[in-house]
């Protein structure tokens, strides 16, 4: 599977990371490279197997439904780059 | 006496317990010992004041008759745990000026057992390498030299790199390390130390900074494969926190230390016969199997079907769960920030300019394997493939109690060797990914030197929830491989 530039732009955009136009082409050949060599799960007969998505077999516990933690606004605003009055601070979004 | 530095933790809880030395004592030696051996780059942040203070505190408590199972015994900690008040970079720019409001619960539970921290550990970027060669800090530095290259500089192997670093170098006790797909097995085989990634929900992942969360699990990098049973009590436990973590009590490890292997049958899975492995890692193989069988266990030939596999389904599921973990890092709520000329192109510029070069391969491979379109092609095909590896142990189990295989195909390798050749390098675990994938316990104990003086590990493998199995079989072929080696400067 060999990805072009504008795949990789597509891509690093989806995954919001800006890349410089000079890097795509480099990119694309590191990655491409990477999912030739995952082709070959192609090999692999999975017709009727099912997907693995828990390592553990067993099923998801639930908690009651409580509030058990917060009332610690400066704690989760203390590594924040900007804040203000107890609010994270974005760069304007509604014109 | 020994110096202070050399001892195995167990050691060092008799030395506290008889009072030949003090837990103060024994932290300013590896406070030293960290200082003089910052040349190998094996810590991003040291914390001398908290473990002064620690010390101080398990002094009194043993004095006082309340030790703890690791009450005053120096520690170093991965800095991919979040501790309460010291920075945790997870080795990324991202995070280079994160301080948690809140503690891991597994370096919490080494802080309640007594352990004490010495600092924060280098490791790669996000945990992801295994040269502990992409973190932000640097690379860590392996203290083995091959013979006659006394200058010529090694990687540690990683991602827990800078905590097996650490250990081999007598800098810490014990170290813990986070194993995604290798990540504490191979820089134990390539540091000389023994390193085991318990079942996956055995230790809890809560306050350990996400990298591929089904895969993800903390385990002890230690001297001794008694130390890892001590230190492996005191990390793991169900944590309500990590709805994955498993609700099951903790046996004792150290317990399961019998020395009786007899009647063990040993699987030997032929796909791991590769024919790009070196020979003499072969020959040590062989060796390992020759030990076991000496001590009355049962060799018996496996097939792992599937093993070939592994590799490739790995580096789409890992990197799918990074791209969906990492996520959370938008300049937002912590860490770095660049600023752009709207909300999105201050996400992206953040992003570009906090992750490094293979945490920004993986973030793309794992966006498009999961992007629409692909997901079935990619994403849905390798979590069969998983399935189809699983299933592959299971068959296994069925007639074995535990896999002997190598630890890694190579010894350590030069700085610099593969960090530009990204499949290369993802080929260094490929005996370690399998036993991840299908979330099982395994263990890398040093068993022997290369031709070039470099240390080899072998690992054991075993059913899930069955550590102590592992660690015994693990204990009988360490006292059976006798590795006394060190590197070259400490003293063994």
């Amino acid at each position: 599977m060999s990805l072009d530039k504008a795949t990789v732009r597509s891509i690093a955009t989806l995954a919001r990371i800006d890349v410089p136009d000079e890097d795509l082409e480099p990119l694309a050949g590191e990655l491409s490279a990477i999912l030739d060599w995952i082709e070959q799960l192609g090999e692999v007969d999975t017709e009727g197997v099912p997907p693995m998505t828990s390592v553990a077999e067993m099923t998801l516990p639930r908690r009651a439904d409580e509030v058990t933690d917060g009332n610690c606004p400066d704690k989760v605003l203390a590594n924040a780059p900007e804040s203000q009055d107890g609010f994270f601070l974005v760069p304007k979004v509604v014109e | 006496m020994a110096s202070l530095t050399t001892l195995t933790l167990a050691e060092a809880r008799e030395g506290l317990a008889k009072g030949d030395f003090t837990a103060k004592e024994l932290v300013e030696a590896h406070l030293r010992a960290v200082e003089a051996g910052r040349d190998l780059n094996a810590f991003v942040t040291e914390t001398p004041d908290v473990a002064i203070d620690a010390a101080a505190v398990a002094d009194e408590r043993i004095r006082t008759g309340r030790a703890g199972p690791l009450e005053g015994l120096p520690i170093a900690v991965k800095d991919l745990f979040c501790t309460e008040g010291v920075r945790t970079t997870a080795a990324s720019r991202i995070l280079h000026n994160f301080v948690p409001p809140y503690e891991s619960t597994v370096t919490a539970k080494l802080k309640q057992a007594g352990a004490v921290m010495l600092g924060k550990a280098n490791l790669d970027e996000f945990a992801m390498g295994s040269s502990n060669e992409t973190s932000h800090f640097g690379g860590a530095v392996n203290p083995w030299r091959r013979k006659g290259e006394p200058k010529a500089k090694l990687v540690p192997g990683g991602s827990s790199g800078g905590s097996a670093a650490a250990v081999a170098a007598r800098l810490a006790l014990a170290a813990t390390g986070t194993d995604t797909g290798g990540s504490i097995r191979q820089p134990a085989s390539f540091c000389g130390i023994v390193g085991m990634k318990p079942t996956y929900g055995r230790c809890s992942r809560w306050g350990i900074v996400a990298f591929a969360s089904s895969l993800d699990q903390a385990g002890p990098m230690t001297r001794s494969v008694r130390d890892a049973a001590i230190m492996l009590g005191a990390m793991c436990g169900h944590d309500p926190k990590d709805s994955t973590s498993a609700p099951m009590a903790v046996p004792d490890f150290e317990a399961a230390l019998t020395g009786d292997i007899r009647g063990l049958r040993v699987g030997i899975p032929r796909e791991y016969r590769r024919d790009d492995v070196p020979e003499e890692i072969a020959r040590l193989w062989d060796q390992g199997v020759a030990w076991l069988r000496d001590a009355g266990a049962e060799p018996v030939e496996i097939s792992l079907p599937h093993t070939k596999y592994a590799l490739p389904a790995y580096y789409i599921i890992a990197p799918a769960e990074a791209s969906s973990n990492l996520a959370r890092y938008d300049g937002v709520r912590y860490g770095l920030r660049v600023e752009g000329d709207s909300l999105d192109a201050m996400y992206r510029n953040t992003r570009a300019a906090g992750f490094g070069r293979e945490v920004k391969r993986r973030i793309l491979i794992g966006t498009y394997a999961l992007s629409a379109g692909y997901y079935d092609a990619y994403y849905a095909k390798a979590q069969k493939v998983r399935s189809l590896i699983a299933r592959d142990f299971r068959d296994a189990f069925g007639h074995v109690d535990v896999i002997l295989t190598p630890t890694a195909p190579s010894a350590a390798f030069p700085l610099g060797e593969k960090v530009d050749d990204p499949v290369t390098m993802y080929l260094n675990d490929v005996f370690t990914v399998p036993t991840s994938l299908a979330g099982l316990p395994g263990i890398s104990v040093p068993a022997g030197l290369d031709g070039q003086g470099l240390p080899l590990g072998l690992q054991l493998i075993g059913r899930p929830f069955d550590e102590e199995t592992v660690l015994r079989a693990a204990e009988v072929m360490e006292t059976a491989a006798g590795f006394t080696a060190a590197p070259a400067g400490v003293e063994g």
